[in-house]
């Protein structure tokens, strides 16, 4: 590639620095710049169900919950390695687990602990016969939970308990007496605070000594293994953590959507999470929460175009987003934070380079 | 203790479905050390040309031969098209890729063919064969050519150039094209294969389970079981091992107290996942040994 000729660089120079004065220029200033983006958004959320209407409300609070169940798939295949195509098990498992509680009268809040601390568990047991499977043969293995958890919902036995066919009808809680809102209006506050202190708490989970041993197992298993991580430990652990995610949004979103039956959790929820984890960039936290924008509104938006093909519009958007962003989304805004960062130091520098 | 024979049987014919599905599947890993999650629907689709072209009165053989061929082309047509452009994109984006041809199969052949239910004539008859109450001439005959094409991708893969090219494409792309393989196109060739075979297996199951845009999906879910229980890097392994997940399948349908008929599937899996507890690699797999 050729060179610009200097005075088109000297013409195109105030134009683009114009657009480039609001990229930060030093590592703190993108950590400033960071932060100002989490209090803009969370200023955004904490606005955005006082302007819209309560179906819209409604359907927010479902982005977050899926975002928090893809988040969940996120720290164990996009920080440990492990691939999981069961996780919808585990988000019907904390849904269960609350409506079961909240049919005894348990307050929908206490239900949230308790799913998670249920599918903590489960998972930990699962991660341990994981531990011999790798690849596909995990992904067999996480499947075959998949599709057993259905059939386990329906199985006579424990009908008294899961309600067997019919599921379990919920209430919708009512708001806190004395505040100013409806009741879809306090689910999604009540789901923003739960979901902002689990994002916080991943956040610092990857930032820690941990996180660190977990990233490891993921980009070398051998060489964390001789650098003393106990692998097998930290793996199980983090299938822990990561059923424990989405069993708490599986829980939140039995409260949310007032209904659970063993129809609403099948293998195919497992797929959605995965193409939100993929499309929101694996290996992202934020990446996430636009995952599960993206599994909530654009089977919507396909539907719309076109009925019948409308499986088939999906399609071709989920390849249009896989061939614009292969890396999903947090990869395309890294990859354009350093284009954006490499044109600024060739204006500043006018040598476009790596230093 | 007859009806144990009868329910092996009935396993065994069911697992032919299988066993040629498990077949076409692990045919695609061989190629392109990738799981085609959208094998099923390829082969829908190519069923459906099949069918379609026997409608405007080509005779069955002919039918059977241009749905095999057009099958072959299409194949190679979507790794071109589609595949070849995000190679290097992470595994996981590629997973996608094969959700959303999934997809698109799936909806683009209910638009066009619709969802109602259609008879697939089978060239072997529907008669009981050799006049067993268990097994029709038509599950015979499908056990027959799963094993015969079987044999004949033996003798491909061992016995030709083109063959051992393409083995070697899979195993070592940097060293095949070292020593002068088109890498690329071998990954081509072999979704064309793949897409070849799964179209056989297609018009063979179609008779059994009819032909509708919904019918791979729950036979793929089983062929995958076999090729993994069987071992990936093994095709006689994973045609015994859908044999394996009919009987098995079967047998818990009739022994296990409290199973329905979905119930199956969850047994037949979970002694699946047994079964790679002992042997991460399959029952015939060969455990890959990598230098750190």
């Amino acid at each position: 590639m050729s060179a610009p000729e200097p005075d088109t660089i000297a013409l195109a120079r105030p134009a683009a620095a114009g657009i480039l004065a609001a990229v930060p220029k030093t590592a703190a200033g993108w950590c400033r710049g960071r932060n100002l983006a989490i209090a803009a958004s969370v200023a955004a959320a904490l606005a955005a169900p006082l302007a819209v209407q309560n179906f819209v409300v409604f359907q927010l609070t479902l982005v977050m919950v899926y975002g928090l169940a893809i988040l969940g798939l996120n720290l164990l295949t996009g920080f440990n390695g492990q691939f999981s195509l069961g996780h919808s098990a585990f988000y019907g498992i904390g849904a269960y687990t609350a409506a079961i509680l909240m049919n005894q009268n348990v307050d929908y809040y206490w239900t949230l602990p308790c799913a998670g601390l249920v599918c903590f568990v489960v998972g930990f047991l699962f991660g341990l016969p994981a531990l011999r499977l790798q690849g596909i043969y995990l992904a067999l293995a996480t499947f075959a939970l998949a599709t057993a958890m259905p059939q386990i919902l329906k199985f006579q036995p424990l009908e008294p308990l899961t309600g067997g066919v019919q599921g379990i009808a919920l209430l919708k809680p009512d708001p806190p007496a004395g505040l100013p809102l409806n009741a879809d209006q306090w689910l999604y506050y009540f789901t923003l605070a739960v979901l902002l202190v689990m994002l916080a708490a991943a956040a610092g989970l990857v930032k820690s000594r941990t996180g660190r041993a977990i990233m490891a197992i993921r980009d070398h298993p051998i060489a964390a293994a001789a650098m003393g991580i106990n692998t097998s430990l930290y793996k199980t652990l983090t299938f822990g953590v990561s059923a424990l995610y989405t069993g708490v949004a599986g829980a939140l979103g039995a409260i949310v959507i007032q209904f659970v039956g063993p129809d609403s959790f099948p293998f195919l929820l497992s797929v959605s999470f995965l193409v939100g984890l993929v499309v929101g960039g694996v290996g992202s936290i934020p990446g996430s929460l636009v995952g599960g924008v993206f599994v909530l509104f654009v089977p919507n938006l396909a539907e719309r175009v076109s009925t019948g093909l409308s499986g088939a519009i999906y399609g071709v958007i989920l390849l249009i987003v896989i061939f614009v962003m292969p890396s999903g989304a947090a990869g395309f805004a890294r990859l354009a934070a350093a284009r954006l960062a490499a044109a600024q130091r060739f204006l500043t520098t006018g040598f476009a380079g790596r230093e | 203790m007859e009806q144990l024979l009868q329910q092996v049987l009935a396993g065994l014919a069911t697992g032919a479905i299988y066993a040629a599905m498990a077949l076409a599947v692990v045919m695609i890993y061989q190629a392109i050390d990738h799981l085609n999650f959208a094998q099923g629907e390829m082969a829908m689709f190519s069923t459906f040309l099949a069918w379609q072209m026997m409608q405007w009165g080509v005779p069955y053989w002919g039918a059977f031969a241009a749905a095999v061929g057009l099958s072959f082309v299409g194949g190679v047509a979507i790794e071109r098209v589609l595949f070849r452009p995000i190679h290097n994109a992470p595994i996981l984006s590629q997973l996608v890729a094969f959700i959303a041809l999934f997809s698109i199969l799936n909806s683009s052949a209910g638009e066009i063919w619709d969802f109602t239910i259609k008879t697939f004539p089978s060239p072997f008859g529907t008669r009981p064969f050799l006049g067993s109450t268990l097994i029709s001439n038509h599950q015979a005959g499908m056990i027959g050519v799963t094993l015969v094409m079987l044999g004949l991708l033996y003798l491909f893969f061992r016995g030709s150039r083109l063959g051992l090219a393409m083995r070697a494409a899979a195993a070592n792309p940097d060293s095949a094209r070292l020593v002068g393989i088109r890498v690329g196109w071998m990954i081509a060739l072999g979704w064309g294969m793949s897409a070849a075979i799964g179209a056989v297996a297609g018009m063979l199951i179609a008779p059994v389970v009819f032909l509708e845009p919904n019918m791979m999906l729950g036979v793929l879910l089983y062929g995958f079981a076999g090729a993994v229980l069987g071992g990936l890097s093994s095709p006689g392994g994973a045609v015994l091992g859908g044999f394996a997940v009919g009987v098995i399948e079967n047998l818990a349908g009739a022994f296990v107290p409290y199973i329905g008929r979905e119930m199956k599937l969850t047994i037949a899996l979970f002694v699946i996942v047994g079964v790679l507890m002992v042997r991460p690699a399959g029952i015939f797999g060969r455990v890959v040994v990598s230098r750190v």
